[in-house]
């Protein structure tokens, strides 16, 4: 038996799949795949709505040297308390408003006290109002960004972060965050950041 | 000389190139694609253009994201008219957003709702969009926006 087997296989050629064809049909769906691929990570400026409020619910209060009030209007002219200002120079007013510690009596009394609020007029435009909540939100980053490479917290009497080593920006340090871990930057200096609430129009 | 060249490269078994081993390495590429593709589930029937930030974040788990489009509407008798869109519907009565969003936020408790708006659109529709939210107590959104500039490396 065995002797025939042996036989048999030295008479005929050896049997092999043919391959040529496979990379065709691979080919056809990669190309398939790469058209309809989009490797795009959802990027965005995250918040947080306020919750509803009861009817016969007031907003919280906040005292008036704590709120800085930014106001937008449809031609993208904006009013920082009241005053004029322009786009650029929101930034640095959101940062010497959150890091007023107590010294300007008509900034805020300390990080945590201080809210910023965003109001804008009903036919502004989104882009307008994007890019005042960027600007707000770059103060609130530049200040972590310092955080992040000092470890100390800012102010007069800034103490440790709590951080276990620094690092050259808050981007690096978020990035570097496990999915379940904590931002203890954001812990120990959080943002408040508000959208006013609309008029009713009446 | 040359025939004698000729004559026996003729002789000999013909050089073949192995293709054996390129399927392979196109089934690699294409498990590659297979895994990072997200097909378009949604026929997107409004234009939005997003606006541009630099404070941006990311959002790794796209399961909890729930989109709401909003911009104008791109073909129809409608063309132009600023319209929402959730999932693969126009929204037609905004009150309707809040039943909606409300049903999600069952599903998931850890929505989160990316709003993808045109950046010509004016703040008195985002505006409703985010009292209907709120009625619904989906708090969480996301202000969907592309990075500055050329991306950085």
């Amino acid at each position: 038996m065995p002797g025939l087997l042996d036989k048999r296989r030295s008479d005929r050629d050896e049997a092999s799949i043919p391959t040529a064809g496979m990379a065709d049909i691979a080919f056809l769906l990669l190309i398939f795949f790469l058209v309809t691929t989009t490797i795009n990570v959802d990027t965005g400026i995250g918040m947080t709505l306020p919750p509803k409020l009861k009817p016969d619910q007031k907003p919280p209060p906040v005292k008036e040297r704590n709120l800085m009030k930014v106001m937008v209007n449809a031609q993208g002219d904006v009013l920082v308390n009241e005053e004029r200002a322009s786009v650029a120079q929101i930034r640095d007013r959101a940062k010497k408003h959150v890091l007023n510690f107590g010294e300007n009596p008509s900034l805020s009394v300390s990080p945590d006290d201080a809210v910023i609020s965003i109001k804008t007029g009903a036919q502004t435009p989104y882009s307008t109002y994007i890019d005042v909540l960027d600007e707000v939100w770059m103060a609130y980053r530049e200040i972590w960004d310092q955080i992040a490479r000092t470890n100390r917290l800012p102010g007069p009497d800034g103490g440790t972060a709590g951080l276990d080593q620094t690092h050259s920006s808050y981007r690096e340090y978020y990035n570097q965050l496990g999915p379940e871990e904590d931002n203890k930057i954001r812990d120990v200096f959080g943002a408040q950041i508000s959208i006013a609430e609309p008029d009713t129009g009446e | 000389m040359a025939s004698e060249k000729f004559q026996r490269s003729s002789s000999s078994t013909e050089p073949e190139f192995t293709t054996a081993s390129l399927p392979d390495i196109v089934f690699m590429l294409l498990i590659f694609f297979m895994v990072a593709t997200v097909l378009r589930e949604t026929n997107i029937q409004v234009r939005t253009q997003l606006p541009q930030a630099e404070a941006l974040t990311k959002i790794d788990q796209k399961r909890l994201i729930s989109k709401v489009h909003i911009g104008p509407i791109k073909r129809g008798e409608n063309q132009g008219d600023t319209a929402i869109q959730i999932d693969d519907a126009l929204i037609e009565d905004r009150r309707a957003i809040r039943q909606i969003m409300y049903t999600k936020l069952q599903e998931q408790p850890k929505l989160i709702v990316s709003l993808k708006v045109d950046q010509e659109s004016e703040m008195s529709i985002v505006n409703q969009v985010q009292q209907e939210l709120r009625e619904a107590n989906a708090l969480r959104i996301n202000y969907s926006s592309n990075r500055e500039g050329p991306p950085p490396s």
